[in-house]
């Protein structure tokens, strides 16, 4: 064996690896540099909290969602349980409103509730996966279609409202600022951070990261792994609350068109971010970008009308896959 | 096969006119989507509310309400009700256009009455009336109504439903009146699937894009929802009218009330109209008459004078 031989390979595969760590960034640049060149709005700071603002749902599910599929599993139903979450939570504030208590605490009791529901509902499927032995797919795409056919029956087909006086005391929590920063950008920043924390820095992040891996290896090695697991979901359904209690107070109601599409959404941001869907490795800084790519691709296309609208999807299909060539060689 | 029919119940209707009620039941089945919107969940409403206010005014009437979620589900419906129920009448609002078209031409072929109600049938020999909104009304009202109020000149954008034929007549119709006005710019037209969040965010993006914007055709109250709350968010005083579409409650209540000065009057597209199809099916049929081939239930402009009759607070859209 000659070690140039070695050596070699070697330092192309790490030049690979970080290369393909930098695809989903690169891919976002290059389109920030394409938007600004289509529309000189693009580069406006105003823009720029639009786009994260309107990411932050979507990215603080992904960030979740990157934990469950890191260890092997998925979750279909996010869109779902956001939606009935924000039904559950503006017919609970409703009445309470109803019932005369202050705004305020009936807005912090529905905050509260859409943690508890997000973490219940995580809780359901982790144990359904795990002691039910049932596939995750198929967990949940069954409470995919339970809990929007609940807020449809909820909303009686049309929409749940927020009452007047608790909306108005809601929305600075979506449209509010801090350091002129809106609000769900500062939440959505701090559940990547945590994540991020949580992730690579705990036993928690590397049980996770080692039951994606091999699952029966880190059974051997002692690693408790339905309840890893049964908290993976769970943390993703309290991501789902969060990002639920950000959306109710933008448009104050919620139908049974909220959340469509979400799980996908999130899916994609943590993919194209460079998890394997098959789990076991990933990055949280990834699907973050990924998240904001995703979103950055349809605020583009709005800005611009240099092509048909009936092509939009095509373009953003297109740019998902440049993006996932970027950093092939990863499986 | 029809035709026999109709001269055995003149022929009844002649003998005796006591024992035609008996003679003549109809059992009528009513086939629509399941409710995933505002508007489709104004359908199943007023479905079901068709059902309660006719089966208690004609004893002889049996209404049997399916709703579907997809196409080949709503197929196998109209299967189910012709041999399980045995219908000799239909309603249906048809799922798609084209999918639906055969399975429809089987039910009148085995001499049910077929009422089609909205989305028009490709072949339209598979049914033997059609009841329809005014999707042209639809998009010409709002572009003269938009027009008279910005005196001709201004900067209107607007948003589209999801590509169907149904969302290019209003659109076609809209282009057509604003081609007369050549001083209003037409700046933009992007699809907002007919939902508030997607509304929400499109026009976001076009007031971070236009500077100057005067009017919003947001072609649905829906997506007028979503679009009310970005000019908000944005704290632009520039728009000067928001048009939505439909008649949903919300909105007429708001024209009702002027809550808004943005919002000043809606086009009516009423969920209503499978109410008035179900009726006018039933009665014709009971009674053994034909329906005209076409029955367009008008589209009008709801302003704060007559927004009174088309408010209905128990319906959910």
């Amino acid at each position: 064996m000659q070690p140039e031989r070695t050596e070699s390979p070697n330092v192309s595969r790490r030049w690979r690896t970080a290369l393909s760590g930098l695809g989903p960034i690169l891919g976002l640049i290059a389109l920030c540099i394409a938007g600004t060149l289509l529309n000189p709005d693009f580069a406006t700071v105003d823009n720029l909290m639009n786009v994260l603002t309107r990411t932050a749902f979507i990215g603080i599910i992904a960030v979740g969602m990157t934990f469950v599929i890191m260890s092997g599993g998925i979750d279909l139903s996010v869109g779902s349980m956001a939606a009935l979450i924000a039904g559950s939570m503006i017919l609970f504030m409703n009445s309470l409103g109803a019932g005369g208590h202050p705004a305020t605490l009936v807005v912090a009791l529905g905050m509260g509730l859409s943690l508890v529901l997000g973490a219940a509902f995580g809780c359901a499927h982790g144990l359904l996966i795990t002691k039910g032995r049932v596939e995750p797919f198929i967990v949940t795409l069954g409470t995919l279609g339970i809990f929007r056919a609940f807020l449809t029956w909820f909303a009686d087909g049309g929409a749940l409202t927020l009452d007047g006086e608790l909306s108005d005391r809601y929305s600075p929590v979506y449209y509010a600022s801090l350091l002129g920063v809106p609000i769900p950008v500062w939440i959505f920043a701090a559940v990547a951070v945590a994540g991020g924390v949580l992730l690579n820095r705990t036993a928690f992040g590397r049980h996770v990261q080692a039951i994606g891996s091999n699952e029966q290896v880190a059974r051997y090695a002692a690693i408790r792994v339905d309840l890893v697991k049964v908290l993976t979901y769970m943390l993703l359904g309290l991501c789902v609350g969060i990002a639920t209690l950000l959306y109710v107070p933008r448009l104050g109601s919620a139908s049974p068109t909220t959340g469509l599409l979400w799980e996908l959404e999130a899916i994609a941001a943590v993919v194209v971010g460079g998890t394997a869907l098959k789990g076991g490795e990933g990055r949280l800084v990834g699907t973050v970008v990924g998240a904001i790519l995703l979103s950055v691709i349809s605020n583009i296309l709005n800005l611009t009308s240099i092509i048909s609208v009936y092509l939009n999807a095509a373009v953003q299909g297109g740019v998902i896959i440049v993006v996932a060539f970027l950093q092939r060689g990863r499986r | 096969m029809k035709s026999l029919i109709r001269v055995v119940g003149a022929g009844v209707l002649a003998l005796s006119a006591c024992t035609i009620f008996a003679a003549e039941k109809v059992t009528l089945g009513v086939a629509i989507p399941t409710a995933t919107h505002g508007f489709t969940g104004g359908i199943v409403w007023w479905a079901n509310q068709a059902k309660k206010d006719l089966e208690k005014a004609h004893p002889g009437l049996k209404i049997i309400v399916k709703t579907a979620g997809s196409a080949p589900e709503q197929a196998n419906q109209l299967q189910d009700l012709l041999t399980v129920n045995k219908i000799n009448a239909l309603v249906i609002f048809p799922f798609e256009s084209a999918s639906l078209t055969k399975p429809v031409a089987q039910v009148k072929g085995k001499g049910v009455y077929v009422t089609v109600v909205d989305r028009g049938l490709t072949d339209t020999s598979a049914q033997d009336a059609y009841v329809a909104g005014d999707n042209t009304a639809f998009g010409k009202l709002p572009a003269e109504y938009l027009a008279k109020r910005l005196n001709g000149k201004g900067n209107i954008v607007m948003l589209r439903g999801m590509p169907t034929t149904l969302d290019n007549e209003r659109y076609n119709a809209f282009m057509g009146v604003m081609k007369q006005h050549p001083d209003i710019k037409v700046l933009d037209a992007k699809y907002g699937n007919w939902n508030r969040d997607d509304a929400f965010k499109v026009t976001q993006d076009y007031l971070t894009r236009f500077k100057q914007i005067d009017a919003v055709w947001a072609a649905d109250d829906d997506m007028a929802v979503g679009v009310l709350k970005a000019i908000d968010q944005a704290k632009r005083t520039d728009i000067k009218e928001v048009f939505g579409g439909a008649g949903a409650k919300g909105m007429v209540k708001t024209i009702l009330d002027g809550k808004d000065k943005r919002i000043q009057a809606d086009v009516s597209y009423s969920p209503k109209f499978i109410y008035d199809a179900i009726k006018l099916t039933a009665e014709a049929r009971l009674k053994g008459e034909k329906l005209p081939a076409t029955t367009i239930i008008p589209s009008v402009l709801i302003t704060k004078e007559n927004a009174k009759q088309f408010y209905f607070p128990d319906s959910p859209f």
